[in-house]
């Protein structure tokens, strides 16, 4: 990415020592909440309360996660994840597919209507989200949706940003190949799986790690659909643990590891997907 | 407008490599781009075009999705909402406060700071991009984890913060603490994604230019000033206007660190609008409340998009 290199021995100028120092601060910053996160998750409750404050559990315990996980729990944990995964899966794959034919449709081929259609999908794009809520809410609750995870799976892959972003990158494909295979006799469904697909693949990627975060964090809407304890995601059901008049935060902290662990490991597993669907909202959209 | 093919076209190879030809097939099926289209369409349609004017509708009514009849009230959700002394409009311009506040609060924190970071990863040095990692990280944890994180460190009594501060700072509970904490987690959690835009703006710069300046004589701060900042101006638009909807959309936070605490001081206009419809099922004047919003924030980045472009062009 970069041409910049690195020598070997560079010497120690003020400069150089204020750069580091300010990374190091920075990086402290931003890693002591989690650390104290993972720390409070092992400790037991009278620990976590327990005046000073100690960095490292006293006694080591791993009973908020056992706990949290037990399936019989007022607070299951593990259900919620379950749920979580379940509906972030669905709801990624649902984007991916039905997104990845109409930005075909749209940047390939011909119809009555395309440019209207490009324009009003587009146009969307600038309708602040919180306008959906309320009729949204109306309709799921009309489709007998509410308090299940359809409301969570289904309604958010009508939104158009996948579209767009597929429809970008598919136009910006050298048309040669789909021409050629034109000619050989394959038909538009051929072009489209074996060829634009295959050469879309980091594009899709991309969709789908954005759609996989984008739901597996959601969170106002989920508080708002999801009404049993046991049809909760992640992010809707870790509010109910702190709303409580006394919070066990060791058990909050434990089920906070629970919903960032898998994140953080797709994070750093599709790093490069995760931060060029940042650039490319940031420089193309 | 509509480029219309005809279903069957006669074959010419003549066209193949002629520039400007659009880059289309357009050899198929009258029906094959429908048939592409409609998975799509049915969920756009049905959870994106429909809502939209439905929403409308709804506002115009005395809505309950739990009573058996909708009364038409016309336009009375709006007009209430602009008299004084209705049942709603006192708490739904005080949450509108509430969000206009922080929005002040925290942009300039959200634009400065990440770009500070950018400038900083922008260098040459080992590690670069577990720092990156690092500073991003936060942001893929959603408004769950950090909510609860924060409203756990910021604890008045038990919490990190005050224990390394000596101090019993009431960070949840009254103002201005409230407005810090609030600000303060969501430059936490958020500088990493405003960050990496800067980096990709801050790598689109040509080197010749700071060599030039270089040459020139000019030091690192007149680079920043000369170069770095005119040739990230339409990045730094960018990063406002996601920024500025991005705060004006604050929900999370204040609904799980402060709870709009104290009173309503910290309850935003989404979570005035979220609890009105959702909690108290009321809604016909949610509805209502949720345009409001929507026309003032179409407003702001409209003109927000006017100024910067103005600025570009002198």
């Amino acid at each position: 990415m970069s041409t910049l290199t690195t020598t070997r021995r560079k010497p120690w100028t003020p400069g150089r020592v204020f750069f580091w120092l300010t990374l190091v601060v920075l990086t402290v910053i931003f890693v002591a909440p989690l650390l104290w996160m993972v720390s409070t998750s092992f400790k037991t409750n009278e620990d976590a309360t327990a005046l000073p404050l100690s960095w490292l559990p006293r006694p080591f315990t791993t009973d908020a996660y056992k706990t949290v996980l037990t399936a019989s729990s007022a607070t299951p944990v593990l259900r919620w994840f379950l749920n979580s995964l379940l509906v972030a899966v669905a709801n990624s794959v649902l984007v991916v597919t039905v997104d990845a034919l109409a930005a075909y449709a749209l940047a390939r081929l011909r119809f009555r209507g395309q440019k209207f259609a490009f324009g009003t999908v587009v146009a969307t794009l600038f309708v602040p989200p919180f306008v959906f809520l309320i009729p949204n809410f109306l309709i799921v609750s009309k489709l007998g949706w509410l308090d299940s995870l359809w409301a969570l799976i289904i309604p958010s892959a009508g939104g158009a940003f996948g579209v767009f972003f597929l429809r970008q990158f598919f136009s910006s494909l050298p048309v040669d190949l789909e021409e050629a295979a034109l000619i050989e006799g394959a038909n538009q469904w051929q072009i489209f799986t074996r060829i634009v697909l295959p050469l879309a693949r980091p594009a899709l990627a991309t969709l789908t790690v954005l759609s996989f975060l984008t739901n597996w964090n959601d969170f106002l809407w989920p508080v708002y659909v999801l009404f049993s304890a046991e049809h909760q995601t992640l992010p809707a059901g870790l509010s109910t643990l702190q709303s409580s008049a006394t919070t066990n935060y060791p058990l909050a902290m434990a089920g906070a590891v629970v919903a960032s662990v898998p994140v953080l490991i797709l994070f750093v597993a599709a790093q490069r997907h995760v931060i060029q669907s940042v650039t490319h909202s940031g420089l193309k959209g | 407008m509509t480029v219309q093919a005809p279903p069957v076209r006669p074959e010419s190879r003549s066209d193949a490599g002629v520039p400007g030809k659009p880059r289309t097939i357009p050899r198929h099926g009258r029906l094959t781009p429908y048939l592409f289209l409609a998975p799509f369409a049915v969920l756009f349609i049905g959870f994106v075009l429909v809502p939209a004017i439905f929403g409308l509708w709804v506002s115009l009514h005395d809505y309950n999705y739990l009573l058996p009849g909708q009364p038409w009230v016309g336009l009375q959700n709006y007009l209430d909402l602009f008299t004084p002394g209705s049942r709603d409009s006192g708490d739904f311009w005080h949450s509108m406060l509430a969000t206009g506040i922080f929005t002040v609060l925290s942009v300039p924190f959200l634009i400065v700071c990440p770009l500070g970071v950018a400038l900083l990863l922008n260098r040459a040095f080992r590690g670069r991009s577990f720092f990156r990692a690092v500073f991003f990280a936060p942001y893929v944890l959603g408004v769950s984890v950090v909510g609860l994180l924060f409203r756990f460190l910021l604890d008045p009594n038990i919490g990190l913060v005050n224990s390394y501060l000596g101090h019993a700072i009431p960070w949840t509970t009254d103002v201005p603490w409230a407005w810090i904490s609030l600000v303060a987690m969501t430059v936490w959690w958020t500088l990493g994604f405003n960050a990496i835009i800067y980096l990709a703006g801050l790598q689109e710069i040509s080197p010749e230019l700071y060599e030039a300046a270089e040459v020139d004589g000019a030091s690192r701060w007149d680079q920043f000033r000369n170069v770095t900042l005119p040739g990230l101006r339409p990045v730094v638009a960018f990063v406002t206007t996601v920024t500025l909807l991005a705060s004006a959309n604050m929900f999370g936070q204040a609904f799980l660190v402060t709870k709009g605490a104290p009173a309503n001081e910290t309850r935003t206009a989404i979570m005035y609008i979220a609890s009105t419809g959702l909690g108290s099922n009321r809604q016909g004047m949610a509805a209502a409340m949720s345009y409001i919003l929507a026309i003032i924030l179409i407003g702001i980045s409209a003109l927000n998009l006017r100024l910067s472009r103005r600025r570009e062009a002198s």
